[in-house]
Parts: C-alpha cells; sequence; structure tokens
C-alpha cells in the first residue's frame, strides 16, 4: 500500500509527477490548474529529486523549454487550461513532427476565447484530432478521479517514450479542482541513461550526431516521414486503446462519457438501474485511439446510446463513426462552463428512449 | 606547377574545422551566414567542446543551420531558440547550448522569448544575425530595417511615422541584469571576421563560467535582399548600417561600457 491523502487533482498531478521520476516541468499559471505549479513550488522539486521547475514567461516559452528538455531524453512536462493549450499548439506539432515525448496536462475551461474559468469538455476536438497543423496525433488519456490523476502521469511518460510522442491528459476544471483520497505510488528514481540514438545531449565520438527537426524540403522523403508518423499511430490504435465498462454487458441504453461527465453518468447509470432501466456505461479512457471497436461491438445488441459531455457534441461524433447506421445516438451537453446533475442526464435518457 | 602539386599537408595555410559538413551552404554567395557559420564552429573546436554543445537552429535564412553544423542540433519554431535553449541548458547545465538566429526570428516573433532568457541570466550564447531584412521569405521588412530603407513591403523606404521604428535589440537586452557580455561585431573583412571570432570565444568563456547570458549580434549584409552585388552591400552595410548599429563591445563583465 502506498502513502493514501487526501488531494486535489492539480495537486495529485504534481505529486506524481515528482514521484514519477519527471525531470523538468516548465509552465505559465492559468486558472483552474495553477495549484499544479504552485504544489510543485512548495515542494522544492529541486531537492527532492533533482526535477527542473521553471515558470515561463508565457505559455509558448514554456512548450518550447519542454521541447528543448524532450530533445535531450529528459523527461519534461507542462500543464495549462484552454486557452494556454491553443498557444501551445505551435509546439506541439513541431514536437510530434520531430517525435519527441512529452507530458502536457489540460484542466479545461470553457471557450470559446477567454470563455470562462468553470470547467467544460469543449478541447476535444483540438486534443484527440490535431490541435496544431499537420497530419499528427496525440495520446489522449481522459482521467475520472483524483486517483487517476496521479495514476496516468507515470502511464503518460511510458506512453510518451514509448511511442517518442506527445501525450495530454485531458482533464477539466472538476477534476482539477475536487479533492479526493488518493493513493500515491512510490518515489521512481529519474533516469541516468539517456537513448544516444536520439538524445541531443552533444555529439560524442562513439555516434552519429543528433538532429531534432520537422523540416524537409524535399517532398518524397518527407511523404515517407509522414507516412512513418501515420504508422506509429496505427500502432498506437492496434495497442493503446483503454476504457471502462459498467454494466454494458445486459444494458438496452449504454451512456457514454468520459473524464467528469462519466463521473456524473455513474450515477445516473446506477439511478436508472434502480429504476428498473438497464442502463450501462461506457467510459473512453484514451480519447486517442478512441474505443471505436468496443462501441461498435456494443452497438450490435443496445437500442441506443446517449453520448453526454460538457461541450456542444464533440465526443459524440466519435460514437457516430463507431456506431454507423446500426442504432440510435442521442447527445446531452452542457456548455460555458455548465455542469449537468445525474438527474438531469437520467430524465434526458428517459425523454428520449422511453417517451418520457 | 599544377594545383595538385600545390594542394599538400606541407602547404596547407587553412583548413575547415571538422565542425562544419562537407554540405554545399545554401546561402546566397556573398551572405555573411556562412563566415558566421565558420567561426562559431572554429570557436567550438578550439575550445575542445564540441561534445558537450548543443545549437539551436531558427526559422529564417539560417533555419538549416543543423546542415551545416556538424553537432547536435535542434531546429526549433520562429522567435522560441532562447526558450528551447533554456529548456536544454537547465536540464544540463554543464552543457554548452547555444542559439543562432536572424533579426525576424530573435527582434520580432521571439521578442519575449529573447528578453526573458536574458533577463534570468539563462547561462547560454545567443549568436544574433541582423541584416535588416527578412531574407528568406524574400526581402520583406525586419525590425531592424533602417528608417528609409528598402524592400519589399517598403517599397519606397521604411517610413517610420507609419511602420515604426527599428528595435535595437543588444543594447536593450545590455540593460537586462542577466546579461553578462554583450557585443556587436560584423563578418564582412578579415579584421572583423578575427574581431568577431574573438567576441564569440569571449560568449563562450562566459558560459562556461557560468557567468550569465551572452549575447553577439554580427551585423551583416543580404545582397539578395538589399538588390545589390555583395561588394556594393558591403559598402552600403558600412555607409549605414553601422552609423545605426555601433560594432564593438557593449557590456563586458556585466558592466555597460561608457562610450
Amino acid at each position: 500500500m502506498g502513502e493514501t491523502r487526501l488531494m486535489k487533482g492539480n495537486e495529485a498531478i504534481a505529486e506524481a509527477a515528482i514521484r514519477a521520476g519527471c525531470d523538468a516541468y516548465f509552465g505559465y499559471p492559468i486558472t483552474p490548474q495553477s495549484e499544479i505549479i504552485e504544489y510543485l513550488a512548495s515542494q522544492e522539486p529541486h531537492k527532492r529529486t533533482g526535477m527542473v521547475l521553471l515558470q515561463a514567461e508565457s505559455e509558448l516559452g514554456a512548450i518550447n523549454m519542454v521541447y528543448g528538455a524532450a530533445g535531450t531524453g529528459k523527461k519534461a512536462m507542462t500543464s495549462s487550461s484552454s486557452p494556454g493549450i491553443s498557444l501551445m499548439q505551435e509546439g506541439l506539432s513541431y514536437m510530434a513532427g520531430s517525435e519527441l515525448p512529452c507530458l502536457v496536462v489540460n484542466i479545461v475551461r470553457g471557450g470559446p476565447g477567454l470563455g470562462t474559468i468553470q470547467p467544460s469538455q469543449a478541447d476535444y476536438f483540438q486534443a484527440t484530432k490535431g490541435g496544431g497543423h499537420g497530419d499528427y496525433k496525440l495520446i489522449v488519456l481522459a482521467p475520472a478521479s483524483v486517483q487517476e490523476m496521479s495514476d496516468f502521469v507515470p502511464l503518460a511518460f511510458d506512453l510518451a517514450f514509448k511511442y517518442r510522442n506527445p501525450v495530454m491528459i485531458l482533464s477539466d476544471g472538476v477534476i482539477g479542482q475536487m479533492m479526493e483520497k488518493v493513493e500515491l505510488f512510490d518515489q521512481m528514481p529519474r533516469a541516468t541513461e539517456f537513448d544516444q540514438t536520439w538524445v541531443t545531449t552533444g555529439k560524442t565520438a562513439d555516434r552519429e550526431r543528433n538532429i531534432h527537426s520537422s523540416l524537409d524540403l524535399d517532398p518524397a522523403r518527407f511523404e515517407k516521414h509522414n507516412h512513418h508518423l501515420q504508422e506509429k499511430y496505427k500502432k498506437i490504435i492496434e495497442n493503446e486503446v483503454r476504457f471502462e465498462k459498467i454494466q454494458c454487458d445486459d444494458a438496452d441504453y449504454v451512456l457514454v462519457a468520459y473524464g467528469s461527465s462519466s463521473r456524473i453518468c455513474q450515477k445516473t447509470q446506477k439511478l436508472a438501474r434502480e429504476k428498473g432501466i438497464k442502463a450501462g456505461l461506457l467510459r473512453p479512457i484514451t480519447l486517442f485511439p478512441f474505443p471505436y471497436e468496443e462501441i461498435e461491438k456494443l452497438a450490435n445488441h443496445v437500442k441506443g446510446f446517449l453520448a453526454v459531455e460538457l461541450s456542444a457534441g464533440q465526443m459524440v461524433e466519435d460514437v457516430e463513426l463507431a456506431v454507423g447506421k446500426k442504432t440510435r445516438i442521442e447527445f446531452y451537453g452542457r456548455i460555458g462552463g455548465m455542469i449537468p446533475t445525474p438527474t438531469e442526464i437520467l430524465t434526458v435518457l428517459e425523454e428520449k428512449y422511453l417517451g418520457g | 606547377m599544377e594545383v595538385k602539386d600545390i594542394i599538400k599537408e606541407e602547404n596547407l595555410v587553412f583548413k575547415k574545422t571538422g565542425l562544419l559538413t562537407d554540405k554545399i551552404l545554401s546561402y546566397c554567395p556573398g551572405c555573411g551566414h556562412g563566415v558566421a557559420h565558420r567561426i562559431v564552429m572554429e570557436v567550438i573546436e578550439e575550445m575542445g567542446i564540441a561534445e558537450d554543445t548543443i545549437g539551436i537552429a531558427p526559422v529564417g535564412c539560417s533555419v538549416l543551420a543543423y546542415e551545416f553544423m556538424n553537432i547536435d542540433m535542434q531546429q526549433v519554431p520562429h522567435g522560441r531558440a532562447p526558450a528551447t535553449a533554456t529548456g536544454i541548458k537547465r536540464c544540463w547545465p554543464d552543457k554548452f547550448v547555444f542559439t543562432y538566429q536572424g533579426d525576424g526570428d530573435l527582434a520580432a516573433i521571439g521578442t519575449s522569448e529573447t528578453i526573458h532568457a536574458c533577463n534570468r541570466g539563462e547561462n547560454i550564447t545567443i549568436i544574433f544575425i541582423n541584416n535588416g531584412i527578412y531574407g528568406m521569405t524574400g526581402g520583406q521588412m525586419a525590425p531592424t530595417t533602417l528608417p528609409g530603407m528598402k524592400s519589399s513591403t517598403t517599397p519606397y523606404g521604411r517610413d517610420v511615422e507609419l511602420m515604426g521604428n527599428p528595435i535595437k535589440m543588444t543594447e536593450l537586452v545590455a540593460h537586462l541584469p542577466g546579461t553578462y557580455y554583450i557585443s556587436r561585431q560584423a563578418v564582412h573583412t578579415p579584421l572583423s571576421v578575427r574581431r568577431a571570432k574573438k567576441a564569440i570565444q569571449k560568449a563562450f568563456e562566459t558560459q562556461k563560467q557560468n557567468k550569465g547570458l551572452s549575447f553577439v549580434e554580427i551585423v551583416s549584409n543580404c545582397n539578395s535582399g538589399w538588390k545589390m552585388t555583395p561588394i556594393q552591400a558591403n559598402k552600403w552595410m558600412e555607409e549605414n548600417m553601422f552609423p545605426f548599429y555601433p560594432l564593438g563591445d557593449i557590456k563586458v563583465d556585466g558592466k555597460i561600457i561608457d562610450k
């Protein structure tokens, strides 16, 4: 058993970063995730593990500091919230293009524009469909509890280095701000050896020089590089789909929701069962890769899906891709920082599928 | 006597540093980038620090610097080189990290990264090539374009009332407490090349001693962008650029030099 603490989601991410052997955090404060950098500062991570902590001049500065550190093989991370993540898209595109690993945490708030500081899931498209310019993908993890905010940090670093690709933890103001019991994993050591086939730590006599660049002016060669990236994303799709199913096997109706929405839908699903409605819940844990196959399988026997999001309908498009014309799909979303209650969602389920 | 009889080890008076690749330079004939590349690499070779040096290539004419500089390098988004260098240096404080940036990269889109890296006193070296124009994109106005100077976006000359004033980044960052050695040089004559190389060496020595940020501006020509022959461009640079961007050390040992 690890150490158990009552923590905010944002604090759990920060503590997990130190414990996961993260080498460097570069960030710029923004609500509702400033506790991440504040918690790190309070911990003096340079004393605990030697981890670098630097408050950058902007999100542009932060992501490019991550880009530099990642190029040298270090476990580097940043965190921000929606408007700040928009500013980081350029850097993420460069990192995906030059195949460098990093962790980016997005504690989503309502948009568009400066929006609101209240929770939202309206960054799903930005996170899963590219975000910046070019054909690339981030691996996207969606924690639904403070426990997962902690657990997904080492997982994110493992995936980032396994595929040499940026990984995003896509959470929101609900999970970031709420306090829950969290069982912390034990301190992991920071890496002391670096893969000399790609890191830029200085060219030594025993190896070729290493270059990180996403530029290639030869279109034929650059097409090849793009194919290589696409092959990598295919491998990620084959190997890394993660989801959670609750009472889906005998379900007539399946709620599909991730992150904070899935927590609310968990209660809705229980309330429905209490009323004799055979409801289940499918919670995508990886948003890229998305659990298309699992949803497609469920579509063979359920009467309908209800996708629930804190957005105007983004993830639901992936549910539609998975289901096709096999069965009905309905959508319910609250937007602009508003959050639905479990009974509100139950009412929607009943109205859409059971005629109220 | 034929050429092959002359090319013998005992007759060699100059040898290209091994820290430059054999790749043909992508720069226009007459451009200062080639010489600037060479003297940066010569300094790294002479100091024996190549195995511990990481270079940052910008966006601009020198975007392909990593093709020519035979060391570990990273190509970065437009203007962000000092941030990327910060990320590397903070993780590897014993390594040597330098950026090589043009005026658009450093003094326009990357102003924030430049000023904050300087102000934090990052132990990195910035090599800043200022030719007063955007060369790679075809000769548009740069933040350093002189008043009255023509470019493809100032075809009647830079009107400072309309387009604002040129910025002297080097004097600006000299006033920040994090900078330790600041110099402005040129590479258009043998004497200026020697002086520039000395300045670059001092910049890397500053980094070695962990004294703070070192910054060397090289005022250079852009004969293609300026629509001149290389010789005309060098003459024009002496007559117009140098009075506005005077050469010499600006800050030494953390102190601004009184002139």
